[in-house]
């Protein structure tokens, strides 16, 4: 055979997606035209943490102009039944809340209009009345007896406690001779895709039939969970995807729920309904990685050596714990030994919902959290024997020759040689260096740290992991799963022009260009010359439930899968070629646009004529090929077998390994941290396009380095969401950025088509713990808990703070002492009133007297003789809105003391507290007034304007103590000194 | 500028990228709703609508401004330049568009059309930029694909080149 004369695979070609993008001609879900007529939705969410949903009134809202539906929970629960998670567990995973909210951000209504602003309109004209519960956001104290349960049925918060146990643990722990343990919280974050989720939903009432288009990313599994949502058969629900979509990093697996509400939407609405996500709506509610606790142990030779592994982990799946998860607990599995040879293994993990949002896939998916423990343990044991880190890391390391390794928990790893990848990543002065410059920056008394972090990224997830969260009985009862289908079409046109398509829905990794390449060397053509389509439509294209784009399977199985159909449908045109020029097909070659017999140059026809022959004249097809129009593969790996009944699964194919090294210097008087030298070492197997790999490289380390050091998806212990805009959820940019030194090793995975592994992930899993080592390092500290802001680095490295003053102390206790995550607002003060107690007394007690004090009221109701009803217009900074106020009277002295508690809700949010107010006799006749109080706020105002909070309270309670003032005074004391007689502080 | 009823939808006229152009606005219309959906100009996204990911970011009258935090009749008799507008022909791209394609310095291009907006007017106050200043015109931008290195390189070669000579625009088909 004639060589091929251009192999486009492995270099880093331009991509064919890059000018219509570059020049504003994308195609994401909002720049697709809509169907005349389609109208557009608003969601209405919660500004309760947990709260029942006392009544809904959409009467005013529904009376607006051009609204055309409201849709709650209660139509919700009629049409569709709840999404199911991979948990067996007495809790309904519904999309929307039904009679109940469970975190800050759920949806409570849908308001379809002709357009959003009038939506929007209408949302605050929606009344709920919530009679809120205490919740609970700490996964620990979820863990608790006294915790308020989430989901009654369930009986309890833990809905999944699962222990597994691979060789001799205890033998192992008892027999070491070190016993070693870290404790990490690791802190909810999130992908944050530049582009938001996007929904355009219609229904046919015929056929009963839902066709949806959304920037939805996969795993297809989800597709079943929708349809049964939505309870209608697979084939009745149409689900398309548009062209491009704006960045996912595995949260747009979180439109799924969305597909389903704006399904209903447009059911009840009876016509097509578009919603686009806003920001606040996306950080506070679409996906966060889970937070998770863990106890990590490990027995430990005098050498360093790790002889056993004992794992705790605590994992958050926040209100509800919804499909695909628990699968962040479950995806490292096989590999949580990480790239070390250890063969005693005990797990356990448990599962827990809180009052937060739902997670879901986040780039990492379950990587970052079990790195972050593993790594901080390696260097731990560094420091605690006082060992070289990187000797300790080198003495576990799975050694080349083991290869194809089975780990304890099961996992065959493909392929890799660990050692020889750090020799390389340390060689040539690279750690050297870094040495040189911790010794110099440390002679000149700077806090300068090296960090190190080995890690085995997965990748071409096993669809079977997730059932290990199940027992083997119940896996046995429900039936295996396992594999990993993927799937590629590649067609022929009558011109014979090459068309590949596959289910794979890329979100800006540049899948057209890869597969071009790929397709293109199989057919000895240019890669212009091969058309690549990769908007899926599940109605019409080849898909299975392991399509869609995560767990970093492009290049490993689609490219592979698409590689498989074009080899294919080649051999069918080598033997329509081989007939045609009368010679055998294994003769046929194909390059340069022909396909020839090898060693003959008179036999040569153009590519395009072989390859239109079985659509113009069939009959000339030679015996044994039906067709060479159009070829679809499947492709699942054999290795991807379900959970043993021992409980070992291969929860991945493929087993790519990075080891980073960090240089940083802390300032120890500003806690920031300055990336000095970062190093990354990469095997992701055959590499198909070097450009690509960078960029996945590149950016998964930029966000890695958010979630190092800004990212965090901030709760106060009241449930209240603080970081609901990117003035509060900071993300990296191009002045934080450093630039990295990228290397690569390759060995090719035995495993898949090209040899190639997974690569998008590494990062996000091993750069959080290397930059964390490099700070412990340069700072001396054994616990550290990320995001490592300033503040944190600054508190662990600053001198003591001087204790308060007694007196202060004293008054912090009164009023209740400040938890973490704290955002209550605290503050006492004191009024003087020209009136007697008496007069005072009766005002707190009269409905129309209140009415005239409270600050912003529009009327006061008196349902009790202690309890009244308000509407009321309140600001905070630029934010201005509407409340119904609640206020009750409770521990009645009269006309000494009562205790006032109030509520506040409305569309921007919600706000609580209590006062205690206590009324003496002065001098003068004057009456004094001192009151103390503590209030939260929360709701959309806590996520957008936390910082104004404190000065708003206080000026609303002064408000109110001074119209108390003015109203109680005789007349003839209200008069221009009224203000001198108003002392106030706190 | 007149008086506008909240009520009432106005006609805003302005010229987008060498073309003149009007729609009918509501006063409280945003300029992204008005520039993608009012006038199908869905080159510059949406991010946040709140100001800080550029995404949406536009020129008028030459000076980059958030077209999120703009309202459509505040676009009344101006310049406006968007995404749209750079690129020298239909199937060319322009200097900067270029050497982005070239650097890979954009994966999903949903941030894409805010930073060259920025690095163009930037470039033209600013023709000899260093690294450390386009970084922070890029800082002004979230790009959450690139690890921003790959535009920073991007900008750094276009702006050499847009010094030595205009080179020849190159085909935006490859």
């Amino acid at each position: 055979m004639r060589p091929e004369t251009i192999s486009w695979t492995g270099q880093s070609v331009e991509r064919v997606e890059d000018a219509a993008l570059l020049t504003g001609r994308g195609r994401f879900i909002d720049d697709l035209g809509v169907r005349p007529g389609t109208l557009h939705a608003a969601i209405l969410r919660s500004p309760h943490a947990h709260a029942d949903i006392l009544s809904i009134d959409s009467t005013a809202a529904a009376a607006m102009p051009g609204v055309a539906a409201i849709v709650t929970g209660r139509d919700l629960a009629r049409l569709t039944t709840p999404m199911v998670a991979g948990l067996k567990v007495a809790v309904e995973n519904w999309p929307m809340a039904v009679e109940r909210v469970r975190y800050v951000g759920e949806p409570v209504a849908i308001v379809v209009a002709q357009d959003r602003y009038l939506a929007e309109d209408a949302l605050d004209a929606i009344e709920i009345e919530y009679a809120p519960r205490p919740c609970v956001v700490d996964p620990l104290a979820s863990l608790g007896a006294d915790a308020p349960v989430l989901h009654d049925k369930a009986g309890a918060n833990l809905v999944s406690d699962r222990c597994f146990r691979y060789g001799e643990p205890e033998a192992a722990f008892a027999q070491a001779a070190h016993r070693l343990e870290v404790s990490i919280a690791y802190p909810r974050n999130t992908g944050a895709p530049m582009e938001t989720f996007g929904v355009v939903a219609d229904y046919d009432p015929h056929e009963d039939a839902y066709e949806i288009l959304a920037n939805f990313q996969g795993p297809f599994s989800i597709h079943a969970v929708m349809a049964r949502c939505l309870k209608v058969p697979g084939n009745r629900l149409r689900l398309r995807m548009p062209p491009d979509s704006g960045g996912s990093f595995g949260v747009k697996q979180g439109v799924a729920p969305y597909a389903v509400l704006i399904g209903v939407a447009a059911r009840l609405a009876r016509a097509p309904v578009k919603w686009i996500e806003d920001r606040l709506e996306h950080l506070s509610a679409a996906v966060a990685a889970t937070n998770r606790v863990t106890t990590l142990k490990a027995a430990v030779t005098s050498e360093g050596r790790i002889t056993a592994l004992d794992w705790d982990q605590v994992e958050d799946c926040g209100a509800y714990p919804r499909a695909p998860e628990p699968a962040t607990l479950y995806r490292m599995h096989g590999n949580m030994t990480g790239a070390y040879d250890i063969a005693n293994l005990a797990i356990r993990n448990r599962v827990v919902l809180t009052n937060k949002a739902p997670t879901g896939l986040v780039r990492g998916f379950g990587g970052p959290q079990v790195y972050y423990a593993l790594e901080r343990l390696m260097q731990r044991i560094a420091v605690t024997l006082g060992l070289d880190p990187l000797a300790v890391i080198r003495a576990n390391l799975i050694q080349r020759g083991q290869f194809p390794y089975r780990t304890a928990s099961g996992a065959l790893y493909d392929s890799g040689d660990y050692a020889k990848a750090i020799d390389l990543a340390v060689a040539d002065g690279r750690l050297a260096e870094l040495e040189r410059r911790r010794n110099e920056a440390r002679a000149a008394g700077r806090r300068y740290g090296i960090g190190f972090a080995a890690a085995v990224e997965p990748s071409v997830s096993n669809m079977g992991y997730i059932t290990s969260v199940l027992t083997a009985a119940e896996r046995q009862k429900a039936g295996p799963k396992n594999g990993a289908q993927a799937t590629a079409t590649v067609s022929l046109d009558p011109v014979g022009s090459v068309s590949v398509h596959v289910a794979s829905v890329p979100q800006g990794q540049g899948h057209r260009t890869v597969l071009a390449q790929v397709v293109a060397d199989v057919f000895g053509l240019s890669r212009e010359a091969i058309s690549v389509v990769v908007d899926l439509d599940t109605g019409k294209d080849a898909w299975s439930i392991a399509s869609g784009n995560y767990s970093s399977r492009f290049a490993a199985a689609v490219a592979g899968t698409a590689h498989l159909a074009a080899t294919r449908l080649r051999d069918k045109l080598a033997a329509i070629a081989a007939s045609q020029l009368d010679v055998a097909p294994a003769q046929i070659g194909f390059a340069g646009g022909a396909v020839f017999a090898t060693g003959d140059a008179t036999k040569t026809l153009p590519f395009g004529r072989v390859a239109a022959l079985s659509h113009w004249s069939p009959a000339l097809l030679p015996d044994g090929v039906d067709q060479a129009i159009r070829e679809t593969a499947f492709w699942t790996p054999p290795e991807l077998a379900a959970p043993t009944e021992d409980d070992q699964v291969n929860s991945s194919l493929c087993h790519g390994f990075i080891f980073d090294m960090a240089g940083v210097e802390v300032d120890v008087d500003t806690g920031k941290v300055r990336i000095d030298r970062y190093v990354t070492m990469h095997d992701c197997g055959r590499v198909l396009h070097p450009g690509m790999v960078e960029g996945q490289i590149r950016g998964g380390f930029a966000q890695a380095l958010g979630a190092t050091f800004y990212e965090e998806l901030a709760y106060a212990y009241d449930g209240a969401f603080l970081t609901g805009t990117f003035a509060d959820y900071l993300l990296p940019t191009a002045t934080e950025t450093p630039d990295i030194a990228i290397l690569h090793i390759e060995t090719p995975s035995p495993f898949t088509p090209l040899g190639a592994k997974g690569v998008g992930e590494g990062n996000c899993m091993s750069t959080p713990v290397c930059l964390a080592n490099a700070v412990a390092d340069a700072i001396g500290v054994a616990e550290l808990d990320l995001p490592l802001t300033p503040a944190r680095i600054a508190a662990l490295v600053a001198a003591a703070e001087p204790a308060r003053p007694a007196s202060d102390g004293g008054r912090a206790a009164e009023l209740g002492a400040a938890r973490p995550g704290d955002r209550t607002l605290r503050g006492e003060g004191q009024a003087k009133v020209a009136a007697t107690p008496e007069a005072i007394w009766a005002m707190l007690l009269d409905a129309e007297q209140l009415a005239s004090i409270i600050p912003g009221c529009h009327g006061v109701r008196k349902l009790s003789e202690t309890h009244f009803k308000a509407d009321v217009t309140l600001g905070v900074g630029p934010v201005k809105g509407r409340y119904k106020a609640e206020i009750r009277l409770s521990d009645l002295d009269g006309p000494k003391a009562a205790t006032l508690t109030g509520s506040v809700s409305g569309a921007l949010g919600t706000g609580g507290g209590s006062g205690r107010v206590i009324l003496s006799a002065g001098e003068d006749g004057l009456t004094v007034i001192s009151y103390s109080y503590e209030a939260a706020v929360g709701g959309k105002v806590a996520a957008i304007g936390g910082r104004l909070l404190d000065g708003a309270a206080k000026a609303i309670i002064a408000q109110f103590f001074a119209a108390l003032a003015r109203k109680a005074a005789p007349a003839g004391a209200r008069t221009g000194f009224f203000a001198r007689l108003l002392g106030r502080r706190g | 500028m007149p008086r506008l009823s909240a009520t009432a939808r106005h006609r805003v006229a302005f010229t987008l990228n060498g073309r003149p152009v009007s729609l009918e606005a509501e006063p409280r219309l945003l300029a992204t709703d008005a520039l993608r959906h009012g006038l199908g100009a869905t080159g510059t996204h949406v991010g946040c609508e709140h100001g800080v990911c550029g995404a949406c970011t536009i020129q008028i009258d030459g000076a980059p401004a958030r077209a999120c935090l703009t309202l459509a009749v505040q676009l009344e008799g101006r310049d406006v330049r968007t995404v749209e507008g750079l690129s020298p022909a239909a199937d060319r791209l322009s200097v900067m568009q270029a050497a982005f394609r070239r650097h890979h310095a954009l994966q999903c291009g949903f941030c894409t059309a805010g930073i060259l907006i920025s690095l163009d007017a930037f470039l033209r106050e600013q023709p000899h930029p260093t690294e450390d200043e386009l970084r922070e015109v890029v800082g002004g931008h979230l790009c959450r694909c690139t690890g921003y290195t790959p535009i920073i390189r991007a900008a750094l070669e276009a702006a050499a080149q847009l010094l030595d000579a205009p080179p020849l625009p190159e085909p935006a088909h490859v």
